[in-house]
Parts: structure tokens; sequence; C-alpha cells
């Protein structure tokens, strides 16, 4: 019997982390092996070290610059409609690197944990990861664990870092976006948003909402191969489309204009939105992107997108103009003109 | 903005093409009316409709929209921003309130900033989930920051009696409603600000009725029309107005019939009278004192008033909001004719409510992009 065994209640659903797990000790090495190496892969022949050490020879092919990004993961619920905590934290970062044009490989993954949280809620979310990691073809190679008191975090919160490789001849950058520019996204906007929304429960919706989340870099590759010089591309995360297209737009220093009626959203995210008086576009999003591609390409990365598992609901939805310089403007289903600025603060519900 | 079926009760109200024949219709008819014409819509959610679908752009060049003081937060005082912060910072309080009343400014902080102090607030869609806190907490005193005009108070009013049916003791009421009508009085009452014709509130009327804007069209020769949300109610709404002024008519027509009976929503009237009586002083940032548009809770329900069941700081303490915040509350002072506008006043920096709210006139001009030219 391990030594985790012994202090452990009999019925396995009810195993909690304890301080105890967190404190350096034999509970927390039989933790680490239990949940995470278990998990995430088999040790290397000599044992854990301190660092993961990844061989130069798998980096010296395949790109001439290394991306590195990292990203912090707080989502409560830690379950919801569509993924949970563990696959948001995989897909995220490897997004973050997808959209520079790099090829993700490796991950790291950093586990803050409140004391209490059962052992079986953390061997779910690490399943997760290692399902998402697959997908998307990167491996979790190292990762550290904390246990706090009861109070000092919510439940569970996920780091990791992501490194990848930036083919030779990829510059994509958000301040190259040109007049004539054609902005294209890849599908429904909001879903993320929304399903947290309704698995917080406070609304009690008919119809459940499924999050968009998804890894990216299968996506980026085939519309890099369609065209290599996309000019900007970036996922669309928190603050939603409307804040990507603020950022390309004052970054490149043109106005991009997009078409209400062209801008993809489920109805039952409509729906929420309309309860809420909430708005679409800045609603976050977990697997979806935008892409400021030269008009001379787009149809073929629009092919490319569509053809892709991630992107069947690609769809043009603008292009970029030289003015107002620096602005994003709606063109209304009226025929009208608004201008769709940067959000501030989060969105609230309208009181009636 | 959807690529699927049209979404029922939503979509047929924003048809680009039936709003071209409005917007024709209008054209048609305004040179029979044949002068300038300020028209008020005096709802928030009209103005965020008007500048969000780019209506105002779109009308005849004589016709001016003034933006009214329909909007919940943008009419309370500081004085009561900072009351829900002080019982905010009280350790036994939750203040659970609409998410809308956050970001508003108080004298030196808004419950989102009281919130980051340690202050438990709380934001919830309904007063009937403030109760269920209470439920939940029941070694906490949970505080409801109640506010907006007749449309939340029927929700508010039959949950304190609810409240008092299960005989909840650690719920109350920070009660900030305000009536419509005495508001209302005070705008077409200004001499400065001569209206020709008034969009009146739907969500209220749907509550209040017909009677009530009958009375006010009446007594001030005004063409009144209640108007639905969608950007179709609100041309059609306005279409209704000019055929008024037309034909020198001044009566009340009912553009939302769909949703605005003509008595209006009686259990909820009953039910808003049986907790809350009418009270005078509850002014707004300065010198306008909308006669006894306050709303009190009636003895029998004192128990359930945090007003009297807390101490709230004086009024001496509150530092006042700028003078312009009221003349454009007040439709006098277009939001961009304010000086403060898009510089030191953002929504990022708010100076006054009109500026952040949901509703507030400042912030759908600022987002919607009336700050400068789009084209």
């Amino acid at each position: 019997m391990s030594i985790a065994d012994a202090f452990a209640p009999t019925d396995d659903r009810e195993r909690c982390i304890t301080l105890a797990h967190g404190s350096g000790g034999a509970l927390m090495h039989e933790l680490i092996h239990e949940v995470f190496v278990g998990t995430f892969g088999a040790a290397p022949p000599g044992g854990l070290e301190d660092q993961a050490r990844l061989d130069l020879g798998g980096f010296s092919t395949g790109g001439d610059r290394l991306a590195l990004t990292t990203d912090s993961y707080v989502v409560d619920p830690l379950f919801f409609p569509g993924a949970d905590i563990g696959k948001l934290a995989v897909c995220g970062t490897v997004n973050d690197l997808a959209v520079g044009g790099a090829q993700p490989r490796y991950l790291s993954c950093g586990m803050i944990i409140e004391e209490g949280l059962p052992v079986a809620v953390l061997q779910r979310v690490a399943a997760s990861m290692k399902q998402a990691a697959d997908a998307a073809e990167v491996a979790i190679v190292t990762g550290d664990t904390k246990v706090v008191p009861r109070g000092a975090a919510d439940k569970l919160f996920i780091n990791t870092a992501g490194v990848g490789l930036i083919p030779a001849g990829i510059e994509i950058a958000a301040a190259q976006a040109r007049p004539g520019d054609v902005l294209i996204i890849n599908g429904h906007l909001g879903d993320h948003g929304a399903a947290i929304v309704d698995a917080r429960g406070e609304l009690a919706l008919e119809h459940h909402i499924e999050s968009d989340c998804q890894a990216l870099n299968g996506l980026v590759a085939v519309m890099l191969a369609a065209c290599a010089d996309i000019h900007c591309l970036r996922d669309l995360t928190r603050g939603g489309l409307a804040t990507v297209l603020n950022e390309f737009a004052r970054d490149s220093g043109v106005c991009l204009r997009i078409e209400e009626t062209a801008i993809p959203v489920r109805d039952p995210v409509r729906a929420l939105c309309e309860i809420l008086g909430l708005d679409p576009l800045y609603l976050a999003n977990e697997g979806k992107l935008l892409a400021v591609v030269p008009a001379t390409a787009s149809a073929a990365v629009l092919a490319a997108m569509q053809a892709h598992p991630a992107g069947q609901d690609s769809r043009i939805i603008g292009e970029v103009v030289e003015r107002p310089a620096g602005r994003v403007i709606l063109a209304t289903a009226f025929g009208g003109e608004r201008l769709v600025d940067m959000l501030v603060g989060e969105q609230l519900p309208r009181i009636c | 903005m959807s690529v699927g079926v049209p979404m029922k009760y939503v979509d047929e109200f924003r048809d680009p093409q039936r709003a071209r024949r409005l917007i024709a219709a209008i054209h048609a008819l305004y040179p029979a009316v044949g002068r300038p014409l300020q028209l008020m819509e005096f709802c928030g959610g009209h103005t965020q409709t008007l500048l969000r679908y780019g209506i105002e752009r779109l009308l005849p060049e004589g016709i001016e929209m003034v933006h009214g003081p329909g909007c919940p937060v943008c009419v309370l005082p500081r004085e009561r921003v900072d009351g829900a912060i002080a019982l905010a910072a009280r350790p036994e309080v939750i203040l659970a309130t609409f998410g809308d009343a956050m970001r508003v400014p108080g004298s030196c902080q808004t419950l989102l900033q009281a919130r980051a102090g340690g202050a438990d607030v709380r934001m919830v869609y309904s007063p009937l989930d403030a109760l269920l806190l209470a439920r939940r907490h029941p070694e906490r005193e949970v505080v409801f920051f109640a506010l907006g005009f007749e449309t939340t108070m029927p929700a508010t009013a039959l949950t304190v009696l609810q409240a008092a049916r299960q005989g909840v003791g650690n719920f109350s009421l920070f009660c900030n409603h305000i009536t419509t009508l005495p508001t209302l009085r005070t705008v077409l009452d200004d001499p400065d600000m001569p209206l020709d014709g008034l969009l009146a509130p739907g969500h209220v009327s749907m509550v209040v009725g017909m009677q009530p804007f009958v009375r006010v069209a009446a007594h001030y020769r005004l063409p009144i029309v209640i108007s639905g949300f969608e950007p179709l109610d609100m041309l059609q709404s306005l279409w209704l107005l000019l055929g008024q002024l037309a034909a020198g008519r001044h009566e009340v027509e009912n553009q939302y019939a769909r949703v605005v009976p003509a008595a209006g929503n009686t259990p909820g009237l009953e039910a808003m009278a049986r907790v809350f009586g009418l009270q005078a002083a509850f002014d707004w940032d300065g010198s306008v004192a909308p006669e006894a548009s306050g709303v009190r809770m009636r003895e029998e329900y004192a128990h359930f008033d945090a007003g009297r069941r807390f101490p709230l700081p004086g009024r001496q303490t509150t530092m006042p909001a700028p003078p312009q915040c009221e003349q454009v509350l007040m439709g006098r002072l277009h939001p961009q004719a304010c000086r403060h506008f898009g510089s030191d006043c953002t929504p990022a920096a708010p100076m006054g409510a009109l500026m952040v709210s949901a509703e507030g006139a400042c912030a759908a001009c600022y987002h919607y992009g009336d700050r400068e030219c789009c084209a």
C-alpha cells in the first residue's frame, strides 16, 4: 500500500488533495506519478529531473525561429459543455503559438490546486489535457504542482507555457493589414463566452451552448500552405472579434470594415445576447481566429479553411480600407454604419 | 447578425427592406409638417437602438432626436452610489445588484472598485436571485440595490412580498426606484427645451399602461407614441408621430401593442402599491428635483428597507458630478457638445453614469461612433 493510500479514505471518489500533497514529500511524489506522469506519458528511463531535456535535433528542421508563449487558466466552472479547464489550457496556448505561424511542439503545465479538490477531478482534468495535447500533436514535457489553503485559490488554476517553431519565410504581424486585404473568420462567434454564462447556471436556458474550444494549429497549417503571405492572424479570445479587429486597425493604421450580415452567430448565442444585452462581437471564443489575407489569395485560403474540420464555417466578413485609420466600422443590415470600439472592462448585463 | 433561420420576434423587427420602406414613408410625410422638429426618445434603450442601427442619420434633416433621461443608473445621484458602497463595505452585508450599476461612479469609487477592495458585491439578473442569496447565506445580510423606473419595480415589489411570505429576515432593499411621470414632467416644464413630440418608454408603459401618458399629451398638447425597442418599432413610431404633427393632433398612440396593454400590468401595479409609496426629495446631481419621483417603502415593509436598517453616509460627503451631466441627462446638451465628451470623460474614465451605462446617451454616442464621421 502506498503512503497516499494509507492516508486516503477507502472510497477513491472522495479522496481529496490536501496541503500535504504540495509539501514536496512522499504524498506529492505519489500524486505527481499517479496523476501527471501516468497520464501525460512515461517518465524518462533515468527518472524525473527538474527540467525537461529537449533534443535540439528536433528543432533543427522545420523552422528558423522559436516561439515561446505562456497563459494562465482560471475558468469557473472547471467543466462546461464542450470542454473543461484542461482542454482549454492546452488549446489556448497551442493557439497562441499557432497564430504566430509557429508549429507547437512542447507544453509545460503548472497546477495551483486549492486544498480539498477531489483527486478524481484532477485526474479528469489531466486526462483531458492529454487528449487535447495528442489531438494537437504537442507533448506536455514538464510541470509543477502547488497546493494552497482553502480560499487562497478557486479549486484549480493552470498555467501552460508552449514552445513552437516558426518556418522560415512566415512573417505574421498585427501591423501588416493593407487596404484591399480581406478579413476571414473560421466560424460562429461567441460560443465559448455564452457556454460559460450558461454553465454557471444562473439563467436556466432550454438549449445548452457548447464551447468552441479547439486547437487551431492544424487549421493554420493548411491556411499557410494555401498562402504563406498571411498578413495578420490572431485567435479571438477574451474581448472577442471586436478587440482583435481594433488591434489590427490600430497597429496597421488602417480601417477594418465588416458587414453585419456576414458575421455568423448561432441562434442560442444570439438569444442569450438578446436577453442579457450583450454584443456577440465582444464575447469570448476559444477556437476562432481572424485572418487578414491579400485579396488575391483569399479564395484559396477560404477554400482551404472550409475543407478543414476547424474551419468548415469559415467566411469572409469584410475588408481593409484606408480611412478612418485606426478604426473599425460595421456596415449595418440597414445600410447604416457604426463604429465598433474596444471593450472597456467586462460586458455587464443591462437592467431593463 | 445571423446566418441561421430568422429569430422569431427579433429579426422581423429588424428587416432592412421594411426599414427602407418606413424611412421612405417618413421622408414623404415630413414636408407635410414643414418645420424643424425636436423629438425626444425618453428611454435610454431607445437611444441605444437609434445609434446602434444608425437610424438618426437616415431621418430627414429637420428632425433632431433629443436623448431623454430614461436611464435607471444615470438618474441616480452620486450620494446613492456612495450609500450602496457604504452598505457593501459592512462585513455582514452581501450587496446584490444589476450588472449595469457596477461601473457607475460614486464620489470616489464604483461598486466594481469596492468589490476589488474586498466588499462582497454580487451581480444578479433578478431581485429573486438576491432573495435566493439571502436564503443560502442566513448568517449574512443580503441587501438588494434596487433601481430602475416602473419597468423593474414590480419584480422588486414581488420579491419583497415573497420575502415577507417566506419570513426571510436577512434580506432588505436599498430602494432607489424612481417613477417616470414626475421625471418626464420636469423635462416638459423646461422652457428652454421645447419638444414637438415624444417617444414614450415601452417597458414602463407595459407596467403603467397608456393612461398616464394620455394626461401628459392633453396637458402639454404633445403628440406621444409608446414605442417598442427594435429599429422597425422606432421607425414606425416616428412615422406615427409625424402623422400626428402633420394633422395637428396630440394624442397617445400605442405602437408597442404587442407588449403594452392599454391598462398596464394590473397585478404588477397592485404589488407596487402594496410595497411602495412615493417620497419627495430625490434629486439628481444638482438643481433639478423632479417632484416626488422617488419611491419609498411603506411602513408595513420597513424591516425590508436597508435605508432604515443600516446607517448611511450623509450627503455632505458627496462630491457632485460635473454640471454638464445633468444638462445632457435632461436633453438640453447633446453628448458631443459637452466639453468633457471623449476627452477627459470616456468609458474607461467616466465622469458620470451617462458614459458607462448600457442605456447612457454618452456611452451610446461614444461606442457607436457618433463622436466623429464614419464615412
